[in-house]
């Protein structure tokens, strides 16, 4: 399954990446993929922006701007303020939890 | 500190799924069972339907699988009871230590994205626990998922503990571990099968019927609605059909959505919910005989209103899958609001003008 093509905010400088392979360890929709000693997006649609590689990438090879990819938590963001966040509990809707 | 959290502990109710405990340089520390009794049934089902899970919580702190020794691994993971339930249930067999993080009874995955399954959690936990007297090697195990919330490398710096994200899975656990610590490329992708998707319907559809009686009662007292006071019977008579679509647009959105989501075509969840409320819309409207009087206005209004609905609906299932991104919800949303504003405007419009062409004034 794959969601809306060409819109992740995924962006990969090759030329900081020292193929430690970190970013293949963590991405949960193998958007990454280790090619002669260094990492390669090989599907930008895949990505979800979840962060994981940004956040464990040691060299700053990787920036993704992350956020809940959650409807209900941007309605609320959007009718009350703030960035989208999980809590939501209070209100009764479809997040996780 | 630990000896405290401990006798804290022990004066409290000893938790069923303990066996014992093992004496540790840093104190004695629970053992746990394997085996899921009843209440774990129980308490998984209960999670997975109501409010239930936001208390479902263990005390954060490390506990041992098995007889575990200063070489045993260490698996991290979150003090919501359902995941650390499936996490001892993985380890059947093995001897190993798990490091209970504090997460507010949340998910691995919800947790690190909130932050609460953090690095600062991680290194406080590794402290308290005091792990580096228990275990040799300075090597931890954390759950793909915690990668959101976990930069591996600070940790190290931190507390001196190499980080290995194991695989999304815990039930994956034996096998990682017996192929010395590598994952295979399906270990480390999460997935989102049919049955996945059927266990979070329950929580998408629950919210959603605790609005219905508002719509239910907005609905009646519409069509009840008539120049001499309000009448039962027509209410009941005309409301009803509205009532059936309301009822249909919920299950598309909520439930065959989710579930069809693969076999639904388009990619956008306001689509594929549209397409299934149309679909809904139009077989409720046959098993029910069509628009009352066969009104051209009803049933335009019915087709505008009730997909977008569906539709709607089906964007909320957006926050319980394990695909779908910010970016994307967000141009779904910008394009999708404005659609669902006018095209429920336009119902209500129409419903009205039927009102006033049944009372004759048109």
């Amino acid at each position: 399954m794959k969601y809306l093509a060409n819109v992740t905010t995924l962006q990969f400088f090759s030329e900081k990446c020292t193929g430690c392979g970190r970013c293949v360890e963590v991405c949960p929709h193998g958007v990454f993929e280790m090619r002669d000693k260094r990492a390669m997006v090989t599907d930008r649609d895949r990505c979800m922006e979840c962060g994981a590689c940004a956040k464990n990438c040691e060299f700053n090879a990787i920036a993704v701007s992350t956020g809940v990819g959650c409807a209900a938590a941007i309605i609320n963001s959007l009718i009350y303020g703030g960035e989208p966040s999980c809590d939501c509990s209070g209100t009764a809707s479809s997040c996780c939890g | 500190m630990q000896m405290i959290q401990t006798l804290k502990f022990v004066k409290k109710e000893i938790p069923a799924w303990t066996a014992g405990s093992v004496d540790t340089p840093a104190g004695p520390v629970f053992r746990v069972s394997s085996d899921w009794s009843r209440a774990d049934y129980w308490g998984m089902i209960k999670s997975r339907v109501s409010a239930f899970r936001m208390n479902y919580s263990v005390e954060p702190g490390l506990y041992a699988v098995g007889d575990p020794t200063r070489d045993s691994d260490v698996f991290v993971t979150a003090n919501y009871k359902l995941t650390f339930d499936v996490v001892r249930r993985s380890l059947t067999g093995m001897s190993a230590w798990i490091l209970v993080l504090d997460t507010k009874s949340i998910n691995v995955w919800c947790a690190a994205g909130k932050g609460t399954f953090g690095t600062d959690e991680v290194v406080k936990r590794i402290t308290l626990a005091r792990l580096s007297e228990v275990v040799s090697r300075r090597r931890i195990i954390l759950p793909q998922l915690g990668a959101v919330g976990v930069c591996a490398d600070r940790v190290q710096k931190d507390t001196g503990f190499r980080v290995s994200f194991g695989p999304v899975e815990a039930r994956d656990i034996p096998a990682y571990v017996g192929a010395g610590y590598k994952k295979t490329k399906e270990m480390s992708s999460i997935k989102f099968s049919m049955l996945d998707r059927m266990v979070l319907t329950p929580m998408e559809i629950n919210p959603v019927m605790k609005k219905y009686p508002w719509f239910a009662g907005g609905v009646l007292l519409l069509f009840g609605l008539a120049p001499t006071g309000i009448l039962f019977k027509q209410a009941w008579q005309f409301g009803m059909l509205f009532l059936a679509l309301g009822l249909a647009a919920v299950l598309a959105g909520a439930f065959a959505t989710p579930v069809l989501l693969p076999f639904i075509p388009f990619r956008s969840f306001a689509i594929k919910g549209w397409i299934t409320g149309l679909l809904a819309t139009f077989l409720t409207l046959q098993a029910m005989g069509g628009a009352p009087g066969q009104s051209v206005f009803l049933l335009v209004a019915a087709y505008l209103l009730f997909p977008a609905l569906s539709s709607y609906i089906a964007l909320q299932f957006t926050g319980a899958t394990t695909y779908t991104g910010m970016s994307g919800v967000n141009k779904e949303l910008k394009i999708g609001i404005p659609i669902y504003i006018i095209t429920t405007a336009i119902s209500l419009v129409l419903v009205i003008l039927f009102k006033i062409r049944e009372w004759g004034l048109l």
